[in-house]
């Protein structure tokens, strides 16, 4: 690990955070733009891991589990609202989720 | 003697039964009177009026003997403000009481003789409750008068003049819905109206005479003025008084030029114009006069002005009364020629002799009326036998009605030889003809000759006035030799006066009465020493006065003058009796005179042309004119309710429309675009949300990184 400076693993996170927004304001099906939130929680994941290890500190790898967790439960919660929408609306194009408009 | 002292002998607490007795008789009329018969009504008003006739004979007993000092009964606190003390007193002095005894007594009499005469009035329908109202209208009329002579203060007197002038226009307009002739009109309650205005203008200045006087002396009472006045005569503000007391006196009494109210008061029922219109209330502002003799005596011209106009009344009315033809308008001429003779007399300062001729007069004067009126029912009961003479069934009398021409049982060229069918009432009426011609030794005789021979006495300084008075002399004897030759003698001109039937003993009897007091009455005030009772008696309330011995030159020309007249009269009148639709035989040879007495001298004509159609005209003006068309129209209209409107308008449409409505829609209106440019934010694409949040993320990390 000592050869690979940490500022890969942050330019590496960054990256994937940027993909992961990108993918959240570009694509329209919500199970892709599920997917890139996905993408930047496990993006900054990735921070927390990288400085942890630089730190010398356990804080970090346990928050990323708290994450993991936390992300499994939205992901959950996600899927059943995704589900529920598509049922009424017969698809899951969020542009098309726009009854609050004002 | 003190008043308190005298007030506590003799009778004087009665004085306010005066008032009282009368009022409770039209009371107990007015709560019971709608069930009682009608004798029970006129014996009810009769005895009311005749209780105050005993309180008045026992006051005047009292009085003499307390030697006639002047006694004030207390009786109530009215009007206390300041230095303005004003109470209702009786004053009980000798002159009040010859008033209230002329008043109570004759009007007694006339009480009695109403009960007889108004049940048969053609327009008296069985209808009690008229009956009723006439007897409660003469009950309240006694009461007035009694305020009015027993009054202690010209306030009080004011009251009683005030209410005596409200009784005379109820009464006159008594039969309102018919005319004398029994027609459907409106005419009696156009009389009322005229002597109720006519009377207005002369109260008018019998208040601003009292109003005068209260500025001036402080008081209304009647010794306190007179003490005041003698004081500090001021011969102006005297003089203001007693001539705008002499307003009033024109009014009530029927003078020149307020008079042509009481030939039309004749529209009343005749017992009411024989004791309202001849006996009492007209002689009110005579005793007007002589209760102010001593402001009187101050100002020697409104003394010589009030002479002139009774003087000057005194041969104006005596002329037209040639002139007419109804019986009750000469009697009614004559009535304001004999009040001329009275305030002639009090003008100069012949106190006595006024009184003496109103005592006289109202005998006699009551006498003739209510003859008069015996002799127009008679008339009325000779014309109802005609038409209804044939059927003795009353209920044919509707159809009669409608068919019949209009009969004037008043007009004396319907008559003629009546001392056939009313012998009673034809020598009744021939006393009271004959004491008003003044012939010896009727009452007229002895009171006329009292006037004309002050005024003979005091010629230099009243020029004119006897000359004018005994013209006045010749003239009523002349008229009423007239009355009498045309109602009683010749033939009878209609078929009517055929069958003229006698009055019954209610009205005769009364009447008789009167003819004795017509025919002694004289002998209240014999011209000879040791008689003069009535100037010995006003003495006490007048000062001394001088008994006239019987001045046989004077009394010998006015006989002679009143003979000479019945002469004529005879001549014109008597010798060739007037035929059925011939003229007056004195038309022809007086020419446009006559025709001037006949029409009154055209004075309710000249007045119509001179006050009443100019004031129509400025009432139409003021109403129309100033009223309508300028108040109404354009003040009101143009001014006050068009700038209201443009006012209005302004508010309404730049300032609450333009300025505040338009805040108010401007400040909705922008609430409205910049939510509407808001509510665009908010698109519905929830990416476009996500960059928002991400693109602040960006700025507010780039913001905390950079700064």
């Amino acid at each position: 690990m000592e050869g690979v400076s940490v500022n890969y693993y942050i330019g590496l996170s960054a990256i994937l955070f940027i993909i992961g927004v990108l993918g959240v304001l570009v694509r329209r099906n919500a199970l892709v733009i599920f997917m890139s939130i996905e993408l930047m929680l496990n993006a900054a994941n990735l921070a927390f891991v990288a400085f942890s290890s630089v730190n010398n500190s356990l804080d970090g790898q346990i928050f990323v589990f708290f994450i993991m967790t936390v992300a499994a439960a939205e992901v959950a919660v996600g899927l059943a609202l995704i589900v529920a929408i598509f049922r009424t609306k017969k698809s899951i194009d969020v542009d098309q989720i726009n009854l609050l408009k004002g | 003697m003190n008043f308190s002292e005298a007030a506590n002998t003799g009778y004087f607490f009665l004085a306010p039964w005066l008032v009282f007795f009368p009022v409770i008789g039209l009371l107990f009329n007015m709560i019971f009177g709608g069930k009682m018969s009608e004798k029970a009504i006129g014996t009810v008003a009769s005895l009311a009026s005749g209780m105050a006739f005993v309180v008045s004979v026992l006051l005047a007993y009292s009085l003499s003997a307390t030697h006639g000092h002047t006694v004030t009964v207390p009786f109530a606190e009215w009007i206390h403000i300041g230095e303005l003390q004003l109470d209702w007193t009786f004053r009980i002095d000798t002159l009040s009481t010859v008033m209230m005894l002329v008043v109570s007594g004759v009007g007694t009499l006339i009480h009695i003789y109403a009960i007889g005469y108004m049940h048969e009035d053609v327009r008296f329908k069985d209808d009690v409750k008229r009956f009723r109202r006439f007897f409660v209208f003469l009950n309240l009329f006694i009461a007035m008068m009694m305020i009015l002579v027993s009054g202690d203060s010209y306030l009080m007197l004011f009251v009683g003049w005030e209410g005596v002038g409200l009784c005379s226009f109820l009464l006159i307009g008594f039969w309102y819905d018919f005319d004398t002739l029994g027609q459907k009109s409106t005419a009696n309650a156009e009389a009322g109206k005229k002597a109720f205005i006519a009377n207005r203008v002369g109260d008018f200045g019998f208040l601003l005479a009292i109003f005068t006087t209260f500025w001036h002396f402080g008081s209304l009472q009647f010794d306190a003025v007179f003490k005041a006045a003698e004081a500090h005569p001021d011969p102006i503000v005297i003089s203001a008084i007693t001539l705008f007391m002499l307003i009033g006196v024109t009014g009530k009494s029927a003078q020149v030029p307020l008079y042509v109210w009481l030939p039309d008061a004749m529209a009343g029922p005749t017992p009411v114009s024989a004791l309202i219109h001849a006996a009492t209330m007209v002689t009110a502002g005579v005793y007007l006069v002589v209760r102010s003799a001593p402001l009187y005596n101050l100002v020697h011209g409104a003394s010589y002005i009030v002479a002139m106009i009774g003087a000057v009344t005194a041969l104006f009315a005596a002329t037209i009364a040639v002139g007419q033809y109804d019986i009750k308008k000469v009697l009614a001429y004559s009535t304001i020629s004999q009040l001329g003779f009275m305030v002639a007399a009090v003008g100069m300062g012949a106190y006595v002799a006024g009184i003496f001729h109103l005592a006289t007069h109202a005998f006699f004067k009551a006498l003739l009326f209510l003859s008069a009126g015996s002799i127009i029912l008679g008339m009325e009961r000779g014309h109802h036998h005609l038409a209804h003479g044939h059927d003795d069934h009353g209920d044919a009398d509707a159809h009669h009605d409608e068919e019949e021409e209009v009969f004037d049982p008043g007009d004396m060229r319907n008559m003629g030889n009546l001392r056939k069918q009313m012998p009673v009432t034809f020598w009744l009426y021939m006393a009271g003809t004959l004491a008003l011609a003044g012939i010896f030794p009727f009452a007229g005789f002895w009171s006329k000759d009292e006037i004309l021979l002050d005024a003979k006495l005091h010629a230099e300084h009243f020029p004119g006035v006897y000359w004018l008075l005994s013209i006045a002399a010749f003239l009523t004897a002349f008229y009423m030799g007239r009355q009498i030759w045309m109602v009683f003698f010749g033939k009878e001109r209609t078929e009517v006066a055929k069958h003229a039937e006698e009055s019954p003993p209610v009205m005769t009897v009364p009447l008789m009465v009167l003819a004795v007091l017509a025919v002694l009455g004289g002998a209240m005030n014999l011209p000879f020493d040791g008689f003069h009772n009535l100037g010995h008696w006003l003495e006490h309330t007048l000062g001394h006065v001088e008994g006239l011995p019987l001045d046989l030159g004077v009394a010998g020309i006015s006989t002679i003058l009143a003979l000479l007249a019945i002469f004529f009269s005879w001549l014109i009148y008597g010798k060739n009796p007037l035929k059925d639709g011939q003229p007056d035989p004195l038309k022809k040879p007086l020419g446009f005179l006559f025709t001037g007495m006949e029409n009154k001298w055209f004075v309710d004509e000249g007045y119509g042309a001179l006050v009443i159609k100019p004031f129509e005209k400025l009432a139409k003006f003021l109403s129309v004119t100033v009223d309508w068309n300028f108040w109404h129209d354009w003040f009101h209209d143009s001014v006050i309710y068009a700038g209201f409107k443009g006012l209005a308008r302004f508010l309404s449409e730049p300032v609450d429309m333009g300025i505040i409505n338009a805040i108010a829609d401007k400040l909705a209106d922008m609430t409205k675009r910049s939510s509407e440019g808001l509510s665009r934010l908010q698109n519905g694409f929830v990416r476009s949300y996500a960059l928002s949040v991400l693109l602040g993320v960006v700025a507010i990390l780039g913001y905390l990184l950079f700064k």
